[in-house]
């Protein structure tokens, strides 16, 4: 996956010896576009068998995907609005997965950072102006998150507790951790039904992009995920990254810092949640309450996954998830669906994009080999 | 979700002159162009909350000229604001329902800023006429008056004289349920007592089925509840062939030998009336709220575990009800002893929904 990032985005040379070079690497690097986009084909045909098994038209269907997702400005809007918070919490996985870590706790570090962003303006409302206030939020909420996801890599890195199982569980103390304190020191009594933190108020609120109705996390995730993609790939640190995740023991043997490595990678993806968390809280909720647990964290397993750990990749299968769950409430509406269905073509394009990762490799038409050039 | 206190709701409105307009629904008939949206928090087959407002959507569908666009699921984020912009923006909905809590701050009230021409109205008491828009607005049901007549089918259907109730949390609407039952039930039987059990949250599904196991194994033959979902403690006590009282919808299907009634809300009468007086374009009121005598809540239709007895006194209960008749008729006092209701309340008296106490007649401690 890296290596197509790293091919495509060579910039072509007009002199013979680059250029024949570069329609090479881009035959090579087409596999990566191609295999993902027969794989999202071979899920519609598949799922469109499912609504005639259920007796709905598979026309009408992906006609109201389109419509709902992509079709004019407010569902354009809609459907950027809920992929803003996924790009954050896929780059909670992606940082780590470069290293070979299953992280899978960003939805805690979502929770905890949103949490800390919002406990942390409470003191400072009416004191400190708005501007300085965010952003002592988004540093607070991004260093909590960083620190979550940070203890479960620190805890197998020192000692060796798996972090696909630590991280999960940390979630849900994180999610207790705020219930806690939402519940009982810093509930807002003025609000007896829903427990939550006292709200910033509109002064303080984020607000949207100039023109739209998407807030700032959206742009924040594409240079964070532009940044990563960078970091990874263009510098020593992401190679030494790599190098770990593909073999801890080489990397180990040539004197790389593994453990630091590790957990620097975790607490960026942290970071990132926290990110998130910081944005649910200042451009959304206005406050920190159960509802920051809204499953964002998760479903950036899902979307990371699909884009293989890929942070450009991540922005574009976001925005892709985003659109099909815009489109998922007018499809309820008009087909007269459950909203189960929009998960069943959510699950049944993962596992078939998982399947497709066994196709690498094997078409000839994409293979490069010495003769051809560089392979 | 069902996370209510009335009280700052009945402070701020002209509640009595609201239900007042209610008790003349009749009229309502055939209503055109009515677009409704509505939002659910879970799903609409939850045999709870979300189905009480599911069915009564399915019925007004039935009306020509009116529409009707449902989502069920909406978690409580932007992405019900998201949804309830695209039912406007590609439905055309002209009036948007939301029902869960958490949609109202800032989401509804937001909203509402951004598409004056569109009616919102929200299912929990919070609007307020100094803070809010004006196209914004609050719908509820006095849930109460139906568990009081609960009570008296169960006092008739009991053998041990213990009823049993799991509870979510003690705040003021759900104490004023489990003090309706048990005065119900002391109403056809003076021994019966209610034996109450908190679970803490609206939707915990393994402690309400331990809690029903614990009120079955401490003698109560009776069982009903106040949670979010009451699947589970209707499944659970036909499971233990005890009887059942439901809530927020039918659960009867769940109990086919010992269902006796439910409470439910009837938010078909509060739906009507929106629907009907956007097709004649009047304006829709602000606050509307009521039971029985405003036709807003109702009994589940009775299941095989009401006799012929139960089914009579409970018939004539709500006749009482709907003629106003009080539920609270003081003195009364808490099972701490306390003198808490001196005198006979009105059952929608504001005074009711301030009820921070269990009375006696009700084992169990809110602390």
């Amino acid at each position: 996956m890296s290596e197509a990032s790293e091919l495509s985005a060579a910039a072509p040379d007009v002199s013979g010896e680059t250029r024949r070079d570069f329609i090479l690497r881009a035959r090579r690097s087409a596999e990566y576009l191609v295999i993902p986009l027969i794989a999202l084909a071979a899920s519609a045909f598949l799922f469109s068998l499912f609504l005639l098994a259920v007796g709905k038209s598979p026309a009408d269907f992906f006609e109201l995907v389109m419509r709902g997702g992509f079709g004019g400005a407010f569902s354009i809007q809609n459907t950027l609005q809920r992929s803003a918070p996924l790009i954050l919490t896929a780059l909670a996985v992606a940082v780590p997965a470069r290293i070979g870590l299953v992280m899978i706790g960003g939805e805690g570090a979502l929770v905890l950072g949103g949490f800390a962003s919002a406990a942390v303006a409470i003191p400072m409302l009416g004191v400190v102006p708005p501007v300085p206030t965010l952003l002592v939020m988004a540093v607070v909420g991004a260093f909590v998150g960083a620190l979550w996801i940070g203890l479960a890599g620190a805890l197998r890195h020192y000692r060796g507790v798996n972090e696909t199982i630590s991280s999960l569980l940390l979630t849900y103390i994180g999610v207790a951790i705020m219930n806690f304190f939402v519940e009982g020191m810093l509930r807002d009594l003025t609000n007896p039904n829903k427990p939550s933190t006292k709200p910033i108020g509109d002064a303080y609120m984020l607000g949207k992009i100039p023109g739209t109705d998407v807030h700032w996390g959206l742009i924040v995730g594409v240079v964070v995920a532009l940044l990563l993609q960078v970091l990874m790939t263009r510098t020593t640190f992401g190679f030494a990254a790599r190098m770990t995740g593909g073999n801890p023991r080489a990397a180990r043997a040539q004197g790389l810092p593994v453990g630091a490595l590790m957990v620097t990678c975790c607490a960026l993806a942290g970071g990132c949640a926290g990110l998130a968390g910081f944005f649910e809280v200042a451009a959304i909720q206005g406050r920190a309450n159960a509802s920051l647990a809204a499953g964002y964290g998760f479903t950036g397993i899902l979307v990371s996954f699909l884009a293989r750990h890929n942070p450009v990749a991540i922005i574009f299968v976001a925005v892709l998830f985003g659109g099909i769950v815009a489109a998922g409430g007018l499809i309820q509406r008009r087909m007269d669906m459950p909203d189960a269905t929009v998960l069943v073509l959510q699950g049944l394009t993962f596992v078939v994009l998982l399947v497709s990762e066994t196709l690498y490799g094997r078409f000839a038409i994409f293979r490069v080999d010495e003769k051809g050039g560089r392979a | 979700m069902f996370h209510i206190s009335r009280r700052n709701f009945i402070q701020s409105s002209g509640l009595i002159g609201a239900a007042g307009l209610l008790t003349s629904t009749s009229r309502i008939a055939h209503a055109a162009n009515a677009s409704i949206g509505i939002v659910y928090v879970g799903p609409r087959d939850d045999f709870g909350w979300n189905q009480a407002h599911a069915v009564a959507i399915k019925s007004l569908k039935t009306i020509a000229g009116v529409k009707a666009a449902e989502e069920e699921n909406v978690p409580e984020t932007d992405a019900c604001s998201k949804s309830m912009e695209s039912m406007i923006n590609l439905d055309g909905a002209n009036i948007v329902l939301g029902t869960s809590f958490g949609y109202f701050a800032p989401f509804m009230v937001d909203l509402a800023r951004k598409y004056p021409k569109v009616e919102f109205r929200h299912a929990a008491p919070l609007w307020d006429a100094g803070k809010h828009p004006k196209n914004l607005g609050s719908y509820f049901g006095y849930l109460n008056q139906a568990h009081y007549v609960d009570g008296v089918a169960a006092g008739l259907s009991t053998k041990s004289n213990k009823l049993g109730f799991v509870a979510a949390k003690p705040i003021s609407s759900v104490l004023s349920n489990i003090n309706s039952f048990m005065l119900g039930a002391k109403k056809t039987n003076p021994n019966a007592v209610v034996q109450v059990i908190f679970t803490g949250d609206w939707s915990l599904p393994v402690r309400e089925a331990e809690a029903v196991n614990a009120l079955i194994d401490a003698g109560c033959d009776v069982i009903t509840c106040h949670v979010d979902g009451p699947k589970v403690v209707v499944e659970t006590a036909e499971k233990r062939g005890v009887k059942t009282c439901g809530h927020n919808a039918s659960q009867a299907p769940l109990a086919p030998k010992g269902f006796i009634t439910g409470a439910e809300y009837k938010w078909e009468t509060i739906y009507k009336l929106y629907a009907d007086k956007l097709a004649k374009n009047e304006p829709l009121p602000n606050m509307l709220a009521g039971g029985y005598e405003a036709d807003m809540v109702q009994n589940s239709p009775f299941g095989a575990g009401a006799s012929d007895e139960a089914r009579k006194a409970a018939t004539s209960a709500i006749a009482d009800l709907k003629a106003k008749k009080p539920i609270y008729g003081g003195p009364l006092k808490d099972n701490k002893g306390k003198l808490v209701i001196e005198k006979a309340y009105d059952n929608l008296d504001p005074f009711l929904d301030q009820m921070d106490y269990l009375l006696e007649g009700v084992v169990g401690s809110i602390t």
